[in-house]
């Protein structure tokens, strides 16, 4: 494995790792996994006397250092100093909920404060319908209709309600997909704390805010009371250098860490995106940074904000906010260092998100279908990048390409962007000469699978001719999240995850292809 | 879900929204022991537990109380999986149409529970049919519970009459939401039970003493002391927890 990751040598870190990676490539993944769950209980108990009291400073600054992470309970909590493992009330600047968790969290909600009463502020909650709408399922159905009767009632300032099923654009409310609605509606600021009924809510860690995933009963509580009881997570750092190669994208780079940690790496931590290369990343890169820190684990994920995010926010909110930053000092529980120049594309083999291999060398898979969609790859740039590979190549793809804008938004620029280098084709126009599914109405659609009627749900195998020979293959490249056994509908299917640029790619050979095939 | 029991007479804790059923449980003295129960079970841990392992447990509450739960225990039959069940194999997602706090629609839940475990798993969790488990306790590896945030997979298993799970770690959201909910214990084991337990072994949870004991085995096991979370369990959740101590007022409304 080309990839390198070295132990810092400062010793503001109290863990000084060499995770010993030389012997990284020639060990089967077993051991590996075994190696590293071994590693990662170690750190934990080595780092459980951090609680203690730490030897004054000779400065008397150092006892004040944070993270950013504990820098924003600090003040959510109007709290002066915190440490990671305290647990405190935490003042919430934004609930968000959608169709699938939103009406168990109102009937708690209910239930607990009683019918008549009211959410604790109404310009709080961000309710959006993003999971299965285009669906005839009664209960989906029912679901939003739910929704809107709570935000009726409570005159919820923000909903971004659907009605009309059949035509989307004839609902000028409707977002799409939750996570880039709120980035795309101004909801995430630097220094604050959203929670979410969805694990990927840490995706606003981007924008260097506190942002996760709780369930329907602590949304309920937090409806009515405005606050919620966490535990300050402790750090984990992940600084990346060097020139991103042009056929990386930060999707590659989150696989890389996910492979590098295991799903259960970062469990109860932050996990804190530094370096020169998330520096030169996009909003919409950053935010497919964090929205994979859930599949390791992590409590969020965090990227600190800069003039990038500056100028993503300024014409999409007004509010006044105040980024934080990690102290000099702040004490993290390791850190680990990527040169990005070094890193290939990557893909997550069935069926989890740490089953990390090269695109490269998984170049004899047969796959049946290709699904470009979801928060962490339905994107604008995640749709631009996919366009970019198609307009390379000039050729169709071998398999069904299934397309799903995660926002109008994304949908309109889909249809109206210009692809550099394209002589002015919009990416529509690039996707349907390429042979690919037209664009589908904005949601999550087939990323968790949903009810049997979802657009491009894994139901069946595809048959594919090959000389003489049929496969019925159920075997998919996705730009999602999460591949576990039946995540998008059957449960033999077979999930790899990818980049969007690996998902084009693969699309254009009909195997697990490197997009560098493409690329120059 | 989780209710308070002796071991010779099984009682219910019910709530307005919950419906218990615990089928599997039942006096010890009836159960039929495959080896003579003779020979006194012998204490047997495996390894010493691991130095220091903080699992972080969330805690509710900040004044700690005198623990009620000394004589809760669970006696069952035990449901064995592996380590990375994710949410999706829990309850998968075309399940989530069902809006938990609903009772029927809950009760529907329980009747999916562990439904997208692969084939490999050919004892099934439930029967075709059935809507309550005749396995009581789960017995799982790492990182149970990753993946999703959704509360139905707690939620799910509790209806289907999982009173507790012993894993080796959980992951975070679904350990937070099964306390919050108080719809099953989320023990943790110090080794790794579930390659010492099988599906249809008779196990009891003494969850004072934070023992597991497999009687088909004849082998005991420490786990972790439940802590803080285990009153808010026993209380029914965080609402029912925060009420029956003060810390919110009770519903009048």
């Amino acid at each position: 494995m080309a990839s390198s990751a070295i132990a810092s040598n400062s010793t503001s870190f109290i863990n000084q790792k060499d995770v010993g990676l030389s012997a990284f490539s020639s060990q089967p993944s077993f051991l590996i996994q075994n190696s590293r769950r071994r590693i990662s209980k170690k750190i934990v108990s080595v780092m459980a006397p951090q609680q203690s009291e730490r030897k004054p400073s000779t400065t008397g600054s150092v006892k004040n250092a944070m993270t950013m992470t504990e820098k924003i309970f600090a003040r959510a909590s109007e709290k002066p100093q915190l440490s990671p493992g305290e647990n405190v009330w935490v003042n919430v600047d934004i609930l968000m909920t959608h169709d699938v968790c939103g009406p168990g969290s109102i009937g708690i909600f209910k239930r607990e404060f009683g019918q008549n009463a009211k959410v604790w502020d109404r310009e709080k909650i961000v309710i959006i319908p993003d999971h299965y709408i285009f669906t005839t399922d009664e209960r989906a159905n029912r679901n939003v209709d739910i929704l809107r009767d709570f935000c009726n009632e409570q005159n919820i300032k923000y909903f971004y309600d659907i009605k009309d099923l059949g035509n989307f654009k004839a609902n000028p409310d409707y977002k799409g997909v939750c996570h880039v609605a709120l980035a795309q509606e101004g909801h995430c600021r630097p220094g604050e704390v959203l929670l979410g009924t969805d694990s990927h809510t840490c995706t606003a860690g981007a924008f260097g805010q506190f942002a996760t995933g709780i369930g329907n009963t602590d949304a309920g509580f937090v409806l009515g009371a405005g606050k919620l009881l966490l535990k300050v997570p402790p750090t984990l750092r992940f600084v990346m250098d060097g020139e991103m190669p042009n056929y990386l994208l930060a999707k590659d780079l989150i696989l890389q860490i996910i492979g590098e940690i295991s799903v259960s790496g970062a469990t109860y931590k932050s996990m804190e995106f530094v370096g020169s290369t998330v520096e030169s990343l996009t909003m919409e890169e950053r935010m497919t940074l964090c929205n994979m820190v859930v599949e390791a684990g992590g409590k969020n994920g965090i990227v600190p904000a800069d003039s990038t995010t500056h100028k993503y926010l300024a014409d999409k909110t007004s509010l006044p906010y105040e980024p934080v930053y990690s102290d000099d000092r702040a004490r993290f529980l390791s850190e680990y260092r990527f040169d990005v120049s070094k890193l290939e594309p990557l893909v997550a083999k069935p069926h989890s998100p740490d089953n990390r291999a090269l695109a490269r060398e998984c170049k004899d898979v047969k796959i049946d279908r290709v699904y470009i969609g979801s928060c962490t790859g339905g994107k604008t740039e995640d749709f631009l990048a996919a366009a970019e590979v198609f307009l390379a190549s000039g050729k169709k793809v071998k398999v069904p390409t299934f397309l799903v804008p995660a926002t109008q938004k994304v949908w309109m620029d889909v249809y109206s962007l210009p692809v550099p280098g394209s002589g002015g084709k919009t990416c529509s126009q690039i996707f349907e000469e390429a042979g690919c599914d037209t664009p589908a109405s904005p949601s999550c659609g087939a990323c968790l699978g949903g009810p049997k009627d979802t657009y491009a749900r894994m139901n069946e195998a595809q048959a594919s001719f090959d000389v003489y020979i049929v496969f019925f293959l159920l075997v998919c490249v996705s730009t999602t999240n999460r591949n576990f056994p039946g995540r998008m509908g059957h449960k033999e299917g077979q999930i790899y995850l990818a980049s969007p640029y690996t998902a084009a790619a693969s699309a254009l050979t009909g195997f697990v292809t490197d997009p560098r095939e493409f690329l120059q | 879900m989780a209710a308070s029991s002796a071991l010779s007479s099984p009682t219910f804790a019910s709530s307005p929204t919950r419906h218990h059923h615990h089928h599997s449980l039942s006096p010890l003295s009836s159960i039929e022991l495959p080896n003579s129960s003779k020979q006194p079970f012998k204490p047997l841990i495996s390894h010493p537990p691991p130095p220091c392992h903080q699992p972080q447990p969330q805690r509710a509450t900040a004044t700690p109380t005198t623990s009620t739960t000394s004589t809760t225990s669970f006696h069952g039959l035990c449901y064995v999986v592996g380590d990375n069940i994710d949410t999706d194999q829990i309850i998968p997602a075309e399940y989530l149409t069902l809006v938990p706090s609903r009772p029927d629609e809950y009760k529907k839940l329980g009747s999916y529970a562990l439904i997208g475990l692969p084939s490999s798993y050919q004892t099934r969790f439930m029967d075709p049919g059935e809507s309550t488990s005749k396995y009581s306790i789960l017995i799982a590896g790492d990182n149970f519970g990753c993946g999703s945030s959704r509360e139905h997979a707690p939620v799910a298993l509790g209806a289907a009459g999982v009173a507790a799970v012993v894993a080796e770690s959980y992951a975070r959201i679904f350990f937070r939401n099964s306390v919050a909910t108080g719809e099953v214990y989320p023990l943790e084991s110090e080794v790794r039970v579930c390659e010492e337990c099988k599906t249809g072994d008779v196990v009891t949870i003494e969850l004072g003493e934070s023992r597991l004991i497999n009687h088909t085995t004849g082998k005991e096991y420490v786990m972790k002391p439940i802590g803080d979370a285990g009153p808010v369990i026993e209380a029914g959740g965080i609402f029912a927890y925060a009420r029956k101590t003060g810390m919110i007022p009770s519903q009048s409304s």
